[in-house]
């Protein structure tokens, strides 16, 4: 499939532009932008290593929010007291092999690769797994609805903690 | 320091108060491998929770003390532990994570076992001589298996004393948890695994320590706060002890701010749960008592089970096991503990509950992380010698930010580190110093 090709009036290129711009507002730490781009009932989960296809409410996760957790996060982020990010990480994205999985309407399930690095006293620790979005247009504008991080790494080893947003 | 000397590790003053650690205990690979030997193979060590292999033949693998082995419900319906690795040349003969099986087959040369152990399948077995005993090459188990409240242990010292006079005053805690279900407790699916680039005592320290919560985690008791909790609540002096329980055995018990899925209400959980949560405290009452119910539904307890057990009751119910990797690497594993019974609803919102505070994806977990491999870090300034774990020691009621709990842990280590075999180490050693 061409990067230019179209499934139901949506591109692989116009997924993969909303992707890097997402993964652009993570890594330069503008948290409440990035915010900007959830729906209001949006979910951000990222399930233990051991239950990937796991439902966050029979199942273990690392990280389940709603909205209203994922504010909190985020302000908590950008405040003094998130420890373990004050001072902050320095984060990198790459974000590659995306693809539309179906479309329903205003409805665009899409998955991509990543890899985040990040970088802080003196290590650098390597996240890499998949996404599995479910994002919707809204005023011709794309917006994410359910953001769902699933690490590919068998534990967080040596990692430690989940402490930015995947 | 030359040479690593146990018994100059720990200053316990008890006439002028002060309790002092040495950072080499903390660093000096040499100490990992004396603890390997005088405190991990001589105790009693958690290696799994009988729920997590419900039907005959279901098995899980993971490594306890460092040991690869096979926590495995036999066809016998016996939960048994298996040390994972075939008698014949040395291979795993599981190397699935959990499953379901009749048999461990290893796929070197193909020697067959059962889920009892036994070595039942040998390819060409006409080969062996007549002193070749299958019976003897069964898989081994570790000297000692014990389960108390279907929390499973072993020991690999095979003189221990038995698992519930080793449990000592930590069995009530252990009760205040099994009871919370007439159908019993169960690991919900989804292991937090995890590590600290730290020496594993700092999370021992770390998981009984009643004095960082304010300062550590603040972000979390503002998060309280904007959900709702009164700000009162958060900001007045928990009330709280904590104990030491014999044996090293720890914890800190309190009235918490947060809610707790069992039976205690709040903001966060939504008026429509309120109704629910008291008609469950008051099944409870009815069934134990007062005084019973309300701690087990109002309070909170971080339990140290020595050496590398922590059972948090607390937002909801965590199972965290840890063993050093490295003198500052470790490897954590986390669970969710809940009643086999709640409702769908109920586990949802204690799901949510604990990743509010707990793992290290929640608001407090990788703050913790943070601090403990900061104390890391630095140790390496080694001018500086000695760490302070003197807090409360001459207060006559211990306070929930008080280190008593932790000197427990300590004198306990101290006493095994120094070469006491276990067996001589009184019940109540921790606890007289300071009583």
């Amino acid at each position: 499939m061409a990067a230019t090709s179209t499934v139901h009036g949506i591109t692989r290129a116009e997924v993969e532009e909303f992707l890097y711009e997402e993964a652009a507002l993570l890594d330069a730490w503008r948290l409440r932008e990035w915010l900007g781009l959830l729906t209001d009932d949006a979910t951000y989960e990222v399930p233990s290593t051991d239950t990937p296809d796991g439902d966050a409410r029979t199942t273990l996760f690392l990280v389940a929010d709603n909205l209203e957790r994922l504010r909190s996060r985020v302000n908590q982020l950008l405040g003094k007291t998130a420890w373990a990010e004050n001072p902050r990480s320095r984060t990198r994205r790459l974000i590659t092999n995306a693809r539309i999985l179906d479309v329903d309407g205003d409805t665009i399930r899409v998955t991509a690769n990543f890899v985040v690095y990040r970088m802080r006293v003196e290590q650098v620790d390597t996240y890499v797994g998949r996404y599995e979005h479910t994002l919707v247009r809204r005023d011709s504008a794309l917006r994410i609805r359910h953001r769902r991080a699933i690490l590919d790494l068998e534990a967080l080893r040596p990692h430690g903690k989940v402490s930015i947003i995947l | 320091m030359e040479q690593a000397a146990p018994e100059t590790l720990v200053i316990d003053d008890r006439d002028a108060g002060l309790f002092r650690v040495h950072r080499s205990a903390f660093t000096d690979p040499r100490i990992l491998e004396l603890e390997r030997r005088r405190v991990f193979d001589q105790c009693w060590i958690y290696a799994g929770h009988a729920s997590e292999v419900p039907r005959p033949g279901d098995f899980q693998t993971r490594r306890v003390a460092g040991r690869p082995v096979i926590l495995v419900r036999g066809l016998d319906g016996v939960v048994r532990v298996l040390l994972n690795t075939c008698t014949h040349r040395g291979a795993q003969v599981c190397r699935e994570s959990c499953g379901n099986t009749k048999t461990f087959q290893c796929f070197y040369h193909a020697w067959t076992f059962d889920t009892e152990g036994r070595l039942v399948g040998i390819p060409g077995e006409d080969a062996y001589s007549a002193a070749f005993d299958a019976e003897e090459r069964a898989l081994a188990s570790p000297p000692r298996v014990e389960t108390y409240r279907d929390f499973v242990f072993v020991s690999f010292n095979p003189a221990v004393a038995p698992l519930r006079d080793y449990l000592a005053g930590a069995r009530e805690y252990l009760d205040l948890i099994s009871d919370q279900s007439e159908a019993g407790m169960e690991i919900v699916t989804g292991t937090q695994a995890y590590s600290m680039r730290a020496n594993w005592k700092l999370l021992v320290e770390n998981s009984i320590d009643g004095y960082h919560g304010r300062t550590t985690h603040q972000r979390y008791l503002e998060f309280l706060i904007e959900s709702g909790v009164d700000p009162e609540l958060v900001r007045r002096r928990r009330r709280g002890s904590g104990k030491a329980l014999g044996n090293g055995h720890a914890v800190i018990e309190s009235e918490p701010q947060h809610g707790r899925p069992i039976a205690r209400w709040t903001p966060m959980f939504g008026e429509a749960k309120r109704a629910e949560l008291e008609a469950i405290h008051r099944k409870l009452a009815d069934r134990f008592g007062a005084e019973w119910a309300y701690r087990m539904t109002q309070t909170s307890r971080n339990l140290l089970i020595f050496p590398n057990l922590i059972i948090n009751d607390i937002m909801a119910i965590t199972i965290r096991t840890f063993f050093p990797v490295a003198h500052d690497y470790i490897e954590i594993n986390a669970w969710a503990l809940a009643p086999r019974d709640e409702s769908a609803d109920n586990r949802a919102l204690r799901l949510d509950n604990f990743l509010t505070f707990l793992g290290p994806g929640g608001f407090a977990t990788p703050d913790d992380v943070e601090a403990l491999e900061s104390c890391q870090r630095g140790f390496v300034a080694r001018e500086v010698e000695w760490s302070d774990i003197s807090r409360g020691m001459k207060r006559e009621q211990p306070l929930i930010d008080d280190e008593l709990q932790i000197r427990a842990f300590w004198r306990q280590w101290h006493a095994l580190m120094r070469g006491w075999p276990l067996a001589e180490v009184p019940v109540d050693h921790a606890m007289a110093a300071e009583r």
